[in-house]
């Protein structure tokens, strides 16, 4: 193959990467610009998704695209309820505070996976595609399933843009957002709130484990790397920016692609984890956050 | 009382005391008639270095599987010397780091004999040297060559499958002759796979064939596309080996790239053990070669030995369990733990191993083995054990894809696998 070919190749690679890491990371950057919470249990939300659409694949008959549809809709709604449990049984009693949530969502992340072991198991298991076809082109083929991903990651983030932009929960999450203490004086209840942020997040990140498991498999570990990926894009992206999360979401699933694909895959972490490093030293609110408070 | 005895030593003691005369007593009732004539009743303790987490779950749960049914066939024959025997499983979680740990545990708290079944080489690696300063018998399921090249030690030996070095070699031929001599490698990156990519390379160099390109994988990627961008296009052939919670992506990937118009394929079954060959994602592998241990899918030749063997782990016609025909096993490695487990009987009773004195005795009757012919304790094939270099060999099958099914189209001789000792364990000191 020559230069070009590859280029579309890792392109295409990037962007489906790109797609996923959006999802995700607007969930965490969502959960830490309105709660002020660091979520390292974030990644386990992501593979319970996964988890799920494995659950609801298997035991729920019908053809694959309905069924997939139901996994879809199903395994975030479980996901998230189960997250908003943990926000009121945990996080609330905690008071938000930064450094109790960080270690209590560590644990958190440790229970979940455990329960996924426990319950679900050691193997990887495959969930099938709702279609399966596949693209040829004049130089290899491609899954049409990965960009069927990249479609329906465009249409989710537009809607959620269009959700926090143009809806009352969504302005109510701002207002919580920019001052929770007058967002209470107004009447606004801001337990309810953050455990609807912190149950949205999770639902958003499991959404993501759901599209991402026909192309990988359901895997008890799945949510580490994700994770690690997620605070970065969040970090570049400025803690708690939409905006930014997705503009750098799409900068490091791209440069992901196409690094690796004519490097290696290591130098795109090294690479990614270095950007960390200098976006922290010289703007530590990110590119696009509005400094710290 | 005095200072050195304190109330929770004699307290463990009574406890530890009473579950043992429990245990005696209700074996003793159970199983009296037919271990009658041992001179100590008391169970054999073998330890299990299981993978049952990690990247390794799916050969644990096999090889768990088949180590309680071989265990079972034992007991009902009257155990090892007489005595019923009994196999302690512990998780290793396949990680390095825990497997010395495992070890100690199953030494010093379950009080085992000896430990055996680790299939990952990293864990291999990382425990043997623990099992030598702890004078234990420590015998490995795990295809390392690292076995016979004299890295590790005396209490280290692999009598139930054959390393990596002489797989390679037994199939280079077929492989070069047969597919094409310009090969792409595709495997794991870690010690297991480095085995693969040097001996390749090297049947290569003596074949007059080339490797034009290696392509190491990290073993917990999950996207592999990426990787295949960098396969040169002048590879006649590609030699994959992957393992991994990944390895069902990968050969899907794999497909999706290339669909029906691929170089030719050679695999190492290790890139889809435990996964169902024949799904619609899986039909461009239709024709493609594997190399298998053991075959999968019951041949029309197979043995009345193989036959017996799948019937009690439990394994229909097609490689699956017989209660969940969706559930894939890891036939072509798991014969490794129930021949291991017949060569510790063997050992044992050469030894007239009686406890923990005579684990020295125990390796030295290994040792001592050579041929050992197809049975009912070596289902996979006859084998040779080499003492010197504490390695086993055998035949190895190089099957083809046809129909969704695995059928062997070569078994490659004993001879085939052989190569010049590269150490002597009997010279080394306990």
């Amino acid at each position: 193959m020559g230069f070009w070919p590859i280029f579309l190749l890792a392109l295409m690679e990037g962007l489906v990467s790109a797609a996923v890491l959006a999802i995700t990371a607007a969930g965490l950057s969502l959960v830490f610009g309105v709660m002020r919470v660091v979520n390292v249990a974030h990644g386990a939300f992501f593979m319970l998704g996964a988890v799920g659409a494995w659950f609801v694949t298997t035991y729920v008959p019908g053809p694959p695209a309905l069924v997939f549809l139901a996994a879809m809709i199903l395994a975030p709604l479980c996901v998230a309820a189960l997250a908003g449990l943990a926000d009121i049984a945990v996080l609330k009693r905690l008071n938000y505070s930064p450094d109790a949530t960080i270690v209590a969502t560590i644990g958190l992340l440790y229970i979940l996976e455990q329960g996924a072991l426990s319950f679900f198991g050691p193997s990887a298991r495959p969930v099938p595609a709702p279609f399966s076809f596949r693209i040829q082109l004049p130089w290899f083929g491609y899954s049409g399933y990965k960009l069927a991903v990249v479609v329906a990651a465009v249409v989710l983030l537009a809607v959620l843009w269009l959700m926090i932009n143009r809806t009352k929960a969504g302005l109510v999450m701002r207002a919580t957002q920019s001052d929770p203490e007058i967002a209470r004086a107004f009447g606004i209840n801001t337990d309810k709130v953050y455990a609807g942020v912190f149950a949205f997040g999770a639902g958003l990140a499991a959404l993501a484990g759901v599209l991402v498991v026909p192309i990988q498999q359901a895997y008890y570990l799945m949510g580490e790397g994700p994770l690690l990926m997620s605070f970065i894009v969040v970090i570049i992206g400025g803690l708690g920016s939409l905006r930014g999360t997705l503009v750098a979401a799409l900068f490091i699933g791209l440069s992901d692609g196409v690094i690796s694909m004519f490097f290696s895959p290591t130098l795109t972490e090294i690479l990614a984890t270095l950007l960390v490093a200098f976006v922290l030293i010289f703007r530590p609110q990110g590119l696009f956050g509005r400094g710290a408070a | 009382m005095t200072n050195n005895l304190g109330p929770f030593t004699t307290r463990r003691r009574v406890l530890g005391g009473l579950a043992a005369t429990g245990a005696t007593a209700g074996l003793a009732t159970g199983l009296g008639t037919r271990f009658a004539q041992a001179q100590s009743s008391a169970p054999l303790k073998l330890g299990f270095q299981l993978h049952r987490t990690g990247i390794g779950a799916a050969y644990g749960r096999w090889y768990e599987r088949t180590t309680k049914a071989a265990l079972k066939a034992v007991n009902e024959a009257g155990g090892i010397n007489g005595r019923p025997v009994e196999v302690i499983f512990e998780d290793d979680g396949t990680d390095a780091a825990r497997g010395p740990q495992v070890l100690d545990k199953l030494i010093n708290q379950e009080g085992c004999e000896l430990v055996f079944g680790p299939l990952f080489s990293n864990v291999v690696m990382a425990t043997a040297p623990r099992a030598a300063e702890l004078k234990i018998p420590y015998l490995v399921c795990s295809e390392t060559h690292s076995v016979a090249a004299g890295k590790l030690n005396r209490w280290t030996m692999q009598p139930g499958i054959t390393d990596v070095k002489s797989q390679v070699r037994a199939v280079a031929p077929f492989i070069f002759d047969t597919l094409g001599k310009k090969v792409t490698m595709i495997y794991p990156d870690y010690a297991f796979g480095y085995d693969h990519r040097d001996f390749l390379t090297q049947a290569a160099k003596e074949a007059g064939a080339e490797i034009v390109k290696l392509l190491p994988i990290p073993v917990t990627e999950t996207s592999f596309t990426r990787y295949f961008a960098q396969i040169p296009r002048s590879t006649e052939v590609i030699y994959h080996v992957m393992v991994g919670p990944g390895v069902l992506t990968f050969v899907k990937e794999l497909g999706e790239f290339y669909g029906s118009n691929h170089p030719k394929l050679f695999g190492f079954i290790d890139s889809l053990e435990a996964v169902n060959i024949d799904t619609p994602s899986l039909s461009f592998l239709e024709g493609t070669h594997f190399w298998e241990g053991d075959c999968r899918y019951a041949q029309p030749d197979e043995t009345e030995f193989d036959k017996a063997y799948r019937k009690a782990v439990g394994v229909n016609d097609q490689g699956a369990a017989i209660n969940d025909p969706k559930e894939i096993s890891t036939y072509a490695h798991m014969f490794s733990c129930w021949e291991t487990l017949y060569v510790i009987k063997a050992g044992m009773e050469a030894a007239d191993y009686k406890g923990p004195q005579d684990r020295q005795k125990f390796v030295e009757a290994v040792e001592a083995m050579s041929d050992m012919p197809a049975s009912m304790q070596h289902p996979q094939g006859a084998k040779r054990f080499n003492g010197k270099t504490h390695q086993v060999f055998g035949h190895q099958n190089i099957s083809q894809v046809k129909d969704g099914r695995l059928v062997r189209i070569e078994r490659t001789s004993i001879d085939a696998g052989l190569y010049p000792d590269e150490t002597d364990y009997t010279k080394m000191s306990f």
